[in-house]
């Protein structure tokens, strides 16, 4: 039985999700079959099986996530099945290579910085430092300085002034506190000045837990503070600075190089969504909805569909090109959805949006939030949309005014939909009423045709049986 | 240089449906290629490749930290390689595995780079085929200074001399590195002082994921006028036209007239290194417009469609490739671990009293564990 442990396929990654599996327990594989797609932080990755044999075991299902160097697979490299021709005596060749028990030194790389906590070696004694730490840096100091001294000695004196202008560097650089690099930058991230810790290693350097327990302490102060609201306190100290980088950055430049390219007209209706909301209660109790997720915003996407299709200008997009700018009017749709993600704001779409009908719509927007809430939206998925809703609502937002994404010249925003009195027929009656929010390149879209299309989206959430038109 | 470089001047020989065309410079160039050195044209690739697969697949077994895929530029690598004598002097980046084949350099001994336990791996001077260099350009002022000291060496040598036993320099780079400071100064040197060198770009198109266009506006070989050398542009996917230009191009730099700089248009099919996912940044049907320019693809309806091979050539190909394969990796498997401690022997010539303390330190450490009589890890 040999296992083989998740090796490190990038540079440095701790861990892997399973994607798919190829194989099955007792399926007969080769050397170099593909045997399992991963995803890393950085890529798919397919993994060719090092050895030939039996599948015994799988270490994980798919959608697990895996560390580096803990087991995936079993092979039973004795399953006797027949060598892939070609290849001679592989299995007896990799017999002798492979890690076959814990004897045997592992692959050499995979052995990432979780992976070792699990398999420390045991110590009879850890090794002392020569001399206390303070002793041990003068030391050292006192070495590089008499080394330098001993070279000055046979070079001129014009060069003897210049090594001991050098050595309160070279002694500087040496009493420098000790850390290991990946302490450093949870100091930096902590914002924890790594001078102000009190070092605690068998070196004298500042550890892991002495870092994070600065930190804790640090934090207690910090709730004892009345307020967040600094008083007093330096100018400094009274704005936090934040690195802008990632998304957060490719967000920042997509939303100013829209606001102050396209000239936005926003336009706002009330709507009575009540025969919506009636609505989604019927398709959700619908035997052919079991097991989807059903919202509104499921009507409004189809809403939005259907609107664009009477007022095409919607669905288009402003191209510069060297003999004047254009307009590109798209005969499809490809639907943008703007989702909150672990990463940031992405707007993936749905592709041909106008060529789904209603549940196919309904499992393509389940589809794309989870996979934006699971962090896999791929940049493919962002690319390519021709108009997008954003769904505000979900966050218990009444309305705003959108920025239309980049490329496109048209967006939707999404109100929540609450009950408020509502005047029907000379009387106040409780209905489910929701704000619909739009955002328009004035470029291309004109006020009365966003005021058309608007109406337009706003009356089939007042009655969606429009649809059926 | 007074005119654009336009694709008419992109030297072809071999076009990618696998027609011979003929050419008024490098047909004689290419007057000794017969029907077994086209063959063997053709093995070196496929075993290239099929090395390049066997150790794309160790990198993904954990058996590499890393491994630099070379599929799509064999045909720059072969005919270039196989345009150089013995005694010339080769600088590669870290992609050059198909030269390194043509230098007789071991595959597997290319491994104990990638696998993490050498620097380098091949002694450079059996087959005059530097070591890898990991840090983009460093290896090009090496070749202009190489080819430099060959000319002192060559002091007083006459025409003829020089073109029988004279020495010359190739130095391969890529798009990327072509934009390094010290692509520029090595070529500026190696033009004043007249070095024998070679400066052999393979532009693949993409460095890592920044696109071509953002290296260069015009052609690259348009940069060989600006230092007063000649240019070539030649079809990278295509090996007799790569092997005649570098012929040409060495018997230039080695008759003592300069350096010479040739762009090899090509194109990587895979990934940058075993870490980079191309998909994050070019398209599918980017990859798709080159697929069927593949350097093998064309050499092979070439031999096909002039029965220089039968199936049975091809056949006895893969089993002979495959067997190197498992060669490669049983080698690669076996290869000793050297201790952690022989790397404290190679940071100074002589002793150092600060090494020294951190090598003691560090033996304290290894023999502090429980386990530590089986040995070092």
């Amino acid at each position: 039985m040999t296992v083989f442990n998740l090796p490190d396929v990038g540079e440095g990654l701790t861990e892997a999700d399973i994607a798919s599996w190829k194989v099955a327990v007792g399926d007969t594989v080769e050397v170099n079959q593909i045997f399992v797609e991963i995803e890393t932080a950085k890529s798919l990755v397919e993994l060719p099986c090092p050895f030939a044999g039996v599948v015994t075991a799988l270490h994980a299902a798919e959608g697990d996530t895996v560390l580096v160097d803990t087991p995936l697979i079993t092979i039973d490299q004795d399953g006797n099945k027949p060598a892939p021709t070609g290849t001679p005596e592989p299995a007896e060749a990799l017999a002798t290579a492979a890690p076959q028990a814990s004897e045997e030194p592992g692959p050499l790389v995979g052995s990432g910085p979780t992976a070792d906590s699990s398999v420390r070696r045991a110590r009879t004694n850890r090794p002392k430092p020569s001399s206390d730490p303070a002793q041990l840096r003068a030391s050292r100091a006192s070495a590089l300085t008499e080394e330098i001294s001993r070279r000055a000695a046979s070079l001129s004196s014009a060069l003897t002034r210049e090594v001991d202008k050098a050595k309160p560097a070279v002694a500087n650089f040496v009493d420098r506190v000790l850390a290991k690099p990946p302490v450093r930058r949870l100091a930096k991230e902590l914002g924890v000045d790594i001078n102000d810790v009190v070092g605690t290693g068998s070196q004298g350097e500042v550890t892991r837990e002495d870092v994070n327990s600065y930190q804790a302490q640090r934090e207690a102060e910090h709730a004892a503070a009345p307020t967040y609201w600094a008083h007093g306190e330096l100018a400094d100290a009274r704005t936090e600075r934040t690195q802008v980088r990632g998304v957060r950055k490719a967000t920042a430049k997509a939303m100013v190089d829209s606001a102050f390219t396209a000239p936005h007209v926003s336009i706002f209706v009330d709507v009575d969504a009540s025969r919506t909301m009636e609505y989604v209660a019927r398709l959700k109790k619908s035997r052919d909805f079991e097991g989807i997720k059903v919202s509104p915003l499921l009507v409004l996407a189809r809403a939005v569909i259907w609107a664009a299709a009477r007022n095409p200008s919607v669905n288009a997009s402003w191209v510069e090109t060297e003999n004047g700018a254009e307009i590109h009017q798209k005969r499809f749709m490809n639907l943008g959805i703007a989702a909150a993600t672990p990463r940031g704001l992405l707007v993936p779409n749905i592709k041909d949006a106008q060529d789904l009908n209603m549940r196919e719509l309904a499992t393509a927007l389940n589809e794309l939030a989870t996979t934006a809430r699971a962090g896999k939206t791929k940049p493919e998925d962002m690319r390519g949309g021709t108009l997008s809703i954003t769904n505000i609502g979900a966050l218990g937002i009444d309305t705003g005014t959108p920025i239309i994404n980049p490329g496109e010249v048209a967006i939707v925003a999404f109100g929540t939909i609450r009950q408020k009195p509502w005047v029907v027929d000379g009387e106040v009656v409780p209905r489910w009423i929701t704000t619909l929010g739009g955002s328009f390149d004035h470029r291309v879209v004109d006020g009365d045709l966003s005021a058309r299309f608007m109406a337009d989206v706003a009356s089939i959430l007042q009655e969606p049986a429009m649809l059926l038109d | 240089m007074t005119r654009a470089v336009t694709e008419e001047d992109l030297v072809q020989i071999l076009t990618p449906d696998g027609q011979r065309l003929a050419h008024d410079i490098y047909d004689a160039y290419l007057a000794d290629v017969d029907a077994d050195m086209l063959r063997s044209f053709y093995r070196d690739m496929a075993l290239t490749r099929r090395f390049d697969q066997e150790a794309t697949a160790l990198q993904r077994q954990g058996q590499l930290c890393l491994w630099v895929p070379v599929r799509g530029q064999e045909a720059a690598q072969i005919g270039s390689g196989r345009a150089t004598r013995p005694s010339d002097y080769i600088f590669p980046t870290y992609r050059e595995h198909g030269v390194a084949l043509t230098r007789e350099v071991s595959f597997s001994e290319m491994l104990r780079l990638f696998r993490g336990i050498s620097g380098g791996g091949w002694d450079p001077r059996e087959n005059n085929f530097h070591m890898y260099t990991m840090v983009l350009a460093a290896q090009l002022p090496h070749a202009a200074g190489y080819g430099m000291a060959l000319n002192l060496e060559q002091h007083g040598w006459d025409e003829a001399k020089r073109a029988a036993e004279g020495g010359a320099v190739v130095a391969y780079f890529g798009d990327g590195s072509s934009t390094e400071g010290e692509a520029h100064e090595s070529m500026v040197f190696a033009n004043s002082f007249d070095a024998p060198v070679v400066y052999f770009c393979q532009n693949n198109q993409w460095a890592i994921s920044v696109p071509f266009e953002v290296q260069s506006k015009v052609p690259l070989v348009q940069r060989a006028a600006g230092y007063g050398m000649p240019g070539i542009r030649v079809d990278g996917n295509d090996v007799l036209a790569v092997l005649a230009v570098t012929r040409w191009a060495l018997e230039h730099a080695r008759s003592g007239k300069g350096p010479v700089f040739i762009e090899a248009v090509t194109y990587r099919l895979g990934a940058h290194t075993t870490a980079d996912d191309p998909t994050k940044y070019r398209l599918s049907e980017e990859e798709k417009a080159w697929a069927p320019k593949d350097p093998l693809i064309r050499l092979e309806t070439y031999l096909r469609e002039n029965k220089l091979v039968d199936d049975e050539f091809f056949e006895q190909l893969a089993v002979d490739a495959d067997a190197m394969a498992a060669k490669v990796r049983e080698d690669a498997m076996a290869f000793p671990v050297p201790p952690l401690a022989k790397s404290f022997e190679q940071v100074y010539a002589q002793a150092h009293p600060l090494i020294q303390e951190e090598l003691d330190w560090h033996l304290q450490y290894e023999a502090g564990f429980a386990d530590a009589a089986q040995g070092e890890h």
